[in-house]
Formats: structure tokens, C-alpha cells, sequence
């Protein structure tokens, strides 16, 4: 096992920079997901640290040794492929058993070591069958298997999970994590579903247009973004923009929010707040908005009724916010109701203007 | 529903007049060398007097054997040499593939007359003269592009993440080819040797050009035979090849799946 560093790595294919300028430090055995949309770079960036593709400057290291030239099949890393890539010709037993016996490992060795993997897949009697024979969910846990039998020093998944359906994709995920933990080996996951980076992972890297934009655990990205980007990025938020004030900012239209979170800004400069839609009161009296420092008047112009939640749409000032209350069976509003929100500061992050 | 079944019969008295077309005149030369008469005089008359005099006739057996060989030979090269250049247009991106790859076409539709008159000139000029290396040489040229053709086809179907899942598994250019995109491909490689077997043991014209009276193949033995005066050897000896190349063709259309999957 081994951490992965990555420091100032740049990539272009022709005029495009794919990687620009990128620098993670993956620790040993941590579980990490690299989250942003497609064409972030993401992907590249995996592809880096796999050694599909070299970068053009920058560092990489797994394990305290620089590899940024060294070859895919001389890194020792197991990689998981979103089609998952199972030999077709081949049982899944030889699919599993492929890594070690391309290393030359005896027989008897490679039967015991692929028995093992796959009962930790929970795949003990398949290992006969062909990959076609198999649901979608066991072969990915054959590509696991495969991937973590020949000890590797990172895992490496490209979007595991897309090809799989809802129920299925949930399990996969406790499964993936259980295993994870199980062998404590450094795992970096490339994934486009922010629920999937924000359950899954110990910290979450946002990339986009081939930029770190964030880096960091799931909680204090969520309750700390540092950029609109990554405030709506990953969850849903409420984005008012405005001019700083010192402990928050001022609306065009003169109103103050307080924000308790996020950079300290300089009077006067452009900075947005950003509030969780979670985190907002929904109420139709303004007394309910005791002790709430930040308050305004709306109207309801919709509202989603989802079972354990409603989301409220509500319009103020030519801007639509989002309002999610839990049901608690209680205070269901209508549609054209005259409405007060209300939040606290320290649900109020303050970002930068990008 | 009548209209359907109606159709399905005219389809099918199609496909019969289609094969009856196809296979008539075969079907009446196997006949003949079973028949006594050596001029398809009926009634028919069993006999395999023809088979057995056939074996007595040194220069048509000579003639198969050549061209036994050089069809063999063709085929190992073909396969070898095509297969691998099928991967490398596969993997690699070079200047002027495009190019290249356009170029394989043209030789199988240019007529073979023109290649062969075309070869014997330019074997000629090189020193390489006539002879059955010459024919070889011939061949290989023949059936190389529908080897390449056939196998890229194949290739074409290969998902590029088997050999990325190999080579993050630890294997290196040569095991990855061998364990995974070898497999792969077999089907294609051995329809593809097919082919080039074909090619050269059917081969009459590019043969003719570069055969001597004693380095021949059997399709120009034939040629010079029936030119000096039919003889129902040359029935006999024909049914074996129809026997072997279909049974080949069939073969091929198994491997290949000319009906689509499986």
C-alpha cells in the first residue's frame, strides 16, 4: 500500500488543456473521489496516476517513488473500468487469475490467492463460469476481484458504478466501501454522482475544466465551498450575489445577509453567499423567524412533494430559491402562499466573486 | 396471413432455382467422373476408373502437390504477416495511415491479368524469373490485403479497454497480445488464412504467367490438359478440389459467421 502524490501535473491534447496545473496529495489508504462533469479532466487525470498517459510537466509519485514515466504495467496498480473490461475468452477464475499469472506466479499459489478473492467478492462458487453468464453486479465484482488480487499498491476505479441500476449501484457502494476497509488500500474513484463522492469517500477532489477546484473531506466541502462551482456543484445551493460588507454582503436591492462561514472579504468587493436549501426555514408568520439573523419575504410559486420531503420553490426579487423541509406532517404550504424565510449566519458561506 | 405463406414458398422456390443454378453443372461433372463413357454418354454407368488413373498421371499429381504447397506456404505467411500488420494499424497512429490502409483495396480489384502480366514483368527484370517461387511470391502478394481486410474487420470489434486491463494487470506488449487480443481476433485470423488458402489454390491467371512446364500448379495443369484433349481425369481431379474448397468455405463461413452470431 502506498499514497499517491500528484504535483503540478499538466496535460494538453493539442490546444486543449485537459490537466492544468494539478496537485493532490492521496493519502496512504485513504478512499478519495475525483468528482466534477465530463470533460473536468477526471478521467485524464486517473489515467495519469494509472499510467494509460504521461503528463506533460509535473510530478507524480506513488509510494514516495516518482513513476510519471514509468509504464502501466510496471506501476503495481489495480484498476476497475467502467465497462468493466473482463476478458471475454477467458473464466472468470482466469480473468481473475490473469495479474498473477502474467507475474509468473505458481499454480498452486494463484489457485489459493483467486479462491480468496472471490469469496471476498462473495463469488466463491463462479469461478467456472464465463463472463457473459453473470449480472451486471457480479461482474463488477469480478473486476474488483481481478483488480485487487494482485496486491496493488493504489486502486484505481473509472465510474465503477455507472453501468449498474439504482438498488443495485446502493449496494455496490456499501460493498465497495466494506472491501476497501477490509484490505486498507489507497482507492481514488472517478465519478460524475455527487451522492456516490459525498457517501463514499474520506475526502472529495472537484475538478473542472481541468482545474482543482476544491479539495478536501465531504463535510467541509459541503459546508464550506469556496466557489459557487462547488457550492452547487456538489448538493444544491442558493446563490445570492452582492457587495461585501464585512460580515456578509448587501443585496442590489439594499438587503443585508449575514454570513457566518467562508472568506473574510474586504468591504465593497463583489462576493456571493451561498445557503444549503436544507438549512432555510420556511414559515408563514415572521415570528418563526426568531433568532434567525437573515430573513425575506417570498412567495411559494411550487412545490415537490418527495415522500420524507417537499421542496418549495419560492420567488423573491426576480430570483427563485430553493427551500427543502423534512415532513414532518405539519406546515404544508400551498402554492401562492405569501412566505418568510429565514436561516442563521452560520448556515451563510461567503465566496469570493470568480 | 395466406399472402405471408404465400411469399415464404415463392422465397423459398427462389432460393432453389438460385442453388440449382449454382450447383448443376458441378453436380453433372461429379457425375461424369463416375461414368464409364468419357464423352457424358448416358445411361450412367458406374466407375472409379477415372480416380484411379488419375493416380497414375505423374504431372497432375505433381501439379496438386505444388500447388498443395504454395497454398500452404501462402497461408502461413499471409496469416503471420497480415495479422500483424492488422494490429499495428489497429494500435498505432502514424503519418500517412490513412494512406496506407486506402492502398490495401486497389490490388484486389485490379484484374489479375494485369497483376500477373504486371509481376511477370517485374520478376523478370529482378531476376527472380518463373518458376514456383515466383508463383509464391505471386500469391502472397494475391492474399495478403484479404487477410489484412478480414482480420481489421475483426479487430474493428475489439473493445481497446481488454488490452488497458491487461497491461494494468502487470502484462506486458507480448502477453497482452498473446492472452488477450490474439483470442480475440482467432476467428478473423483463421477466416482470413482461409481466404489466402483460397486464393492460392484456386489461382489460375497470375499462376499461369509465372509457371514453367515442369514447375506448374494443378488449375494450369488443367488448362494444358484439356487444351491437348479432354479426359475424365480432369472431372475426377476437379470433383476432389470442389469437394476440398467447399469443404473450406464451409469451414470459413463457420468461423467467420457470414449468418451473423451465433
Amino acid at each position: 500500500m502506498a499514497g499517491v502524490q500528484v504535483s503540478n501535473v499538466s496535460r494538453s491534447f493539442g490546444a486543449h488543456k485537459a490537466l492544468d496545473d494539478v496537485s493532490i496529495d492521496f493519502a496512504d489508504g485513504g478512499f478519495y473521489a475525483l468528482l466534477g462533469p465530463s470533460g473536468s479532466g477526471k478521467t485524464t487525470l486517473l489515467r495519469q496516476i494509472a499510467g494509460f498517459d504521461f503528463p506533460d510537466t509535473g510530478r507524480i509519485a506513488i509510494g514516495g517513488e516518482s513513476v510519471e514515466h514509468v509504464p502501466v504495467e510496471k506501476r503495481r496498480i489495480g484498476m476497475v473500468f467502467q465497462n468493466y473490461a473482463l476478458f471475454p475468452n477467458m473464466s472468470i477464475a482466469h480473468n481473475i487469475a490473469f495479474g498473477l499469472s502474467v507475474r509468473g506466479e505458481a499454480k498452486a499459489t494463484i489457485a489459493t490467492e483467486v479462491q480468496r478473492a472471490l469469496d471476498l467478492v462473495q463469488l466463491g462458487k463462479l469461478g467456472e463460469r464465463r463472463p457473459h453468464q453473470l449480472s451486471g453486479g457480479q461482474r463488477q465484482r469480478v473486476a474488483l476481484a481481478r483488480a485487487i488480487v494482485t496486491k496493488p499498491r493504489v486502486l484505481l476505479l473509472d465510474e465503477p458504478l455507472g453501468a449498474l441500476d439504482k438498488a443495485l449501484r446502493v449496494d455496490m457502494q456499501i460493498e465497495l466501501k466494506r472491501i476497501q476497509r477490509e484490505i486498507g488500500i489507497t482507492t481514488i474513484f472517478v465519478t460524475h454522482d455527487q451522492e456516490e463522492a459525498l457517501t463514499m469517500s474520506d475526502r472529495i477532489g472537484i475538478l473542472r475544466d481541468g482545474r482543482l477546484v476544491q479539495e478536501g473531506p465531504p463535510e467541509e466541502i459541503y459546508d464550506r465551498p469556496k466557489s459557487e462551482f462547488a457550492a452547487t456543484f456538489l448538493g444544491d445551493a442558493n446563490i445570492f450575489r452582492g457587495d461585501a460588507t464585512g460580515n456578509g454582503i448587501r443585496l442590489p436591492d439594499g438587503t443585508a445577509i449575514a454570513a457566518g462561514v467562508g472568506d473574510r472579504l474586504a468591504a465593497g468587493t463583489k462576493a456571493s453567499c451561498a445557503v444549503r436549501p436544507e438549512r432555510i426555514r420556511i414559515a408563514t408568520d415572521a415570528g418563526a423567524s426568531s433568532g434567525n439573523a437573515n430573513t425575506l419575504k417570498g412567495q411559494v410559486s411550487k412545490r415537490i412533494f418527495a415522500g420524507n420531503n417537499s421542496t418549495y420553490f419560492v420567488e423573491r426579487a426576480g430570483q427563485t430559491l430553493k427551500v427543502i423541509v423534512q415532513n414532518t406532517g405539519i406546515d404544508r404550504l400551498a402554492e401562492g402562499q405569501d412566505v418568510m424565510l429565514s436561516w442563521s449566519p452560520e448556515s451563510t458561506v461567503l465566496i469570493a466573486a470568480s | 396471413m395466406m399472402t405471408t405463406r404465400v411469399l415464404e414458398g415463392l422465397g423459398r422456390f427462389y432460393i432453389g432455382l438460385l442453388l440449382t443454378f449454382l450447383y448443376l453443372p458441378i453436380i453433372i461433372m461429379a457425375l461424369m467422373s463416375l461414368n464409364v463413357s468419357p464423352f457424358y454418354q448416358l445411361p450412367f454407368e458406374w466407375t472409379t476408373e477415372w480416380y484411379a488413373s488419375l493416380w497414375q498421371n505423374d504431372q497432375l499429381i505433381a501439379a496438386t502437390w505444388n500447388s498443395l504447397e504454395i497454398a500452404v506456404i501462402t497461408t502461413i505467411i499471409c496469416v503471420v504477416l497480415g495479422s500483424a500488420a492488422s494490429l499495428a494499424l489497429y494500435r498505432y497512429d502514424f503519418r500517412g495511415k490513412k494512406f496506407l490502409q486506402a492502398l490495401l483495396f486497389p490490388p484486389i480489384a485490379i484484374p489479375w491479368l494485369i497483376t500477373g502480366t504486371a509481376m511477370l514483368i517485374f520478376f523478370f527484370g529482378v531476376g527472380i524469373g518463373r518458376g514456383l517461387f515466383a508463383i509464391l511470391l505471386g500469391h502472397v502478394a494475391l492474399a495478403l490485403p484479404y487477410v489484412i481486410v478480414v482480420v481489421s474487420a475483426r479487430l474493428q470489434t475489439f473493445a481497446p479497454e481488454l488490452e488497458e486491463a491487461a497491461r494494468s494487470l502487470g502484462a506486458n506488449q507480448w502477453q497482452v497480445t498473446a492472452r488477450v487480443t490474439l483470442p480475440w481476433i482467432m476467428p478473423g485470423v483463421i477466416a482470413g488464412g482461409l481466404f489466402a488458402f483460397a486464393v492460392s489454390f484456386d489461382q489460375f491467371v497470375v499462376s499461369y504467367f509465372l509457371a514453367t512446364p515442369g514447375q506448374t500448379t494443378l488449375p494450369v495443369e488443367i488448362y494444358a490438359a484439356i487444351r491437348k484433349g479432354f479426359t475424365p481425369e480432369i472431372n475426377a481431379v476437379s470433383t476432389i478440389i470442389i469437394v476440398v474448397s467447399m469443404a473450406l468455405m464451409l469451414l470459413t463461413a463457420r468461423f467467420f459467421k457470414f449468418g451473423g452470431e451465433k
